[in-house]
């Protein structure tokens, strides 16, 4: 489903990304887990058009997406600083997200509106909330409109642990639906039960793509954060 | 796209810059034509106040509103939308909004008190400028990422159209006073929209006879219909000039 070949991208003379071949299909659910600055967060910016790559190329449905814009009608995003126009209320922003981008063919998915209780905070002004409850309001418009891919950045950094496992049931839940799931966590016990396939990224480079199987073979380990710190220890890198 | 116009044009018109600015100028132009009894004189008085404020509030209000809505340009750059219609909307909203409180402030009291040519031509002016100095701070914003950079940037252009250039063609015209200026003189015009304003304006008022030879000059450039198609191409140019690069540069941004 999205494809990604040979992308590098450079701020000035800092690379941030190097070379990243790696394919992702509907029905997987793919952590991205690296170190801070190892270009997480810059793939996911590349993947939604918000970074340009200096070079390379990615596919979103063997469609490439430079200078494209209408794929991102199958992509819900949830940054992980979520960053809201501040003089809106919840309801004023929720409706302004239905304007720009109202479906014809999906309906409205609104169970985390439920799950989260929004509908009780709909007339509080976006800069009267805490920053959970907007990374709340930020999964919410993730999910709003069913959207075929999830990037989720963090997106349990800052819940509370009931909210947390609402989320993560959520995601679960799609996850059976055949969706695609990207997500970055540094908290790796969030990701246990969520994730089939491990991208582990280090100084903008891809250090190895294997299924969870893999790792738990490679390991013996049965924990998401036991394995990767397994590999870290060992100093293994698994070639592709 | 006609959607998202409508929410930041909702978004400015609530703004209390913009209904402050709106009433400042009503209230400025009102109280200038009453004063005196000749309404070319206030045309003379609104001119600085055109000229010198209209450029410096639309330049820095632009800018540090369109920092003040990364927030949502962000939001809205991960929804299917364009990155172009995203720029434009937002372009769109912020001139809309300066361009009906000039046309409010400045345009309905001097059509009121005034109506003369010299008048329309005045109001034209704002309009015109207005649109400009937006379309800078366009540019000025989209190349920096820094905030008070951009508006840094913002100022000095203002300060360089409004005052320094000035200075530029003053010392030309002292170092070269013993050669034939005139002509030059209409192409360092056009290098500067203010001038550009403030020349049309000037020749449709009883002043321009004190001018002496130049003033002859641009009178006999600028009061033809070639000359004011001039001025109005020129100006057409300042505001997609900096437009077109704002775009360009937008467009590759990395946000």
């Amino acid at each position: 489903m999205i494809h990604i070949k040979n992308l590098t991208k450079k701020y000035g003379k800092a690379t941030a990304l190097q070379n990243i071949n790696v394919a992702f299909e509907s029905g997987e659910s793919i952590a991205l887990i690296g170190p801070n600055g190892s270009g997480k967060t810059t793939l996911i910016k590349s993947i939604l058009g918000l970074v340009i790559p200096t070079e390379g190329n990615i596919f979103f449905n063997k469609k490439s997406i430079l200078q494209e814009w209408k794929y991102r009608n199958e992509i819900g995003y949830m940054p992980q600083i979520s960053r809201f126009p501040e003089n809106m209320n919840v309801h004023q922003l929720l409706k302004l997200m239905k304007d720009v981008r109202k479906d014809e063919h999906n309906k409205l998915d609104e169970d985390l509106i439920h799950a989260f209780n929004i509908e009780n905070i709909l007339n509080k002004t976006m800069s009267s909330l805490s920053g959970g409850t907007r990374q709340k309001v930020s999964a919410c418009i993730a999910f709003l409109f069913s959207p075929q891919v999830l990037i989720l950045d963090e997106p349990t950094a800052g819940l509370d642990p009931l909210s947390n496992e609402k989320l993560k049931e959520k995601i679960e839940k799609e996850k059976q639906k055949g969706k695609l799931i990207l997500i970055t966590s540094h908290v790796l016990s969030d990701l246990d039960d969520v994730v089939s396939q491990v991208v582990y990224l280090q100084d903008g480079k891809l250090m190895f793509h294997k299924t969870v199987e893999e790792l738990e073979d490679f390991t013996g380990e049965q924990k998401l954060n036991r394995m990767i710190a397994g590999i870290m220890n060992k100093q293994f890198v698994i070639s592709n | 796209m006609k959607k998202i116009i409508k929410y930041i044009v909702i978004d400015l018109l609530r703004n209390k810059i913009v209904i402050g600015y709106t009433i400042f100028l009503l209230i400025l132009s009102a109280s200038i034509f009453n004063l005196g009894a000749d309404p070319s004189k206030g045309i003379l008085s609104l001119l600085n106040i055109v000229l010198i404020f209209v450029p410096l509030v639309s330049i820095i209000f632009s800018n540090i509103y369109l920092y003040n809505s990364a927030e949502f340009i962000e939001l809205m750059l991960t929804q299917p939308l364009k990155r172009k219609t995203i720029l434009l909307s937002e372009f769109a909203g912020v001139s809309s909004a300066l361009l009906l409180a000039v046309f409010i402030g400045i345009g309905i009291p001097v059509i009121i008190f005034d109506g003369s040519n010299a008048g329309w031509w005045l109001i034209i002016a704002a309009l015109f400028l207005t649109i400009i100095f937006i379309a800078l701070a366009f540019w000025a914003s989209v190349a920096t990422r820094d905030k008070s950079k951009g508006i840094g940037i913002s100022i000095l252009l203002w300060f360089y159209f409004a005052l320094i250039y000035d200075g530029l063609v003053l010392f030309i015209l002292f170092s070269f006073s013993d050669y034939p200026l005139e002509k030059p003189m209409l192409a360092m015009c056009a290098l500067n929209p203010i001038d550009l304003a403030r020349i049309a304006i000037l020749l449709k008022l009883d002043v321009s006879a004190l001018m002496g030879y130049t003033g002859a000059v641009f009178q006999q450039f600028f009061g033809s219909s070639e000359g004011v198609i001039f001025v109005v191409c020129a100006l057409l140019v300042w505001a997609v000039l900096p437009c077109w690069r704002a775009f360009a540069l937008f467009k590759k941004k990395d946000m």
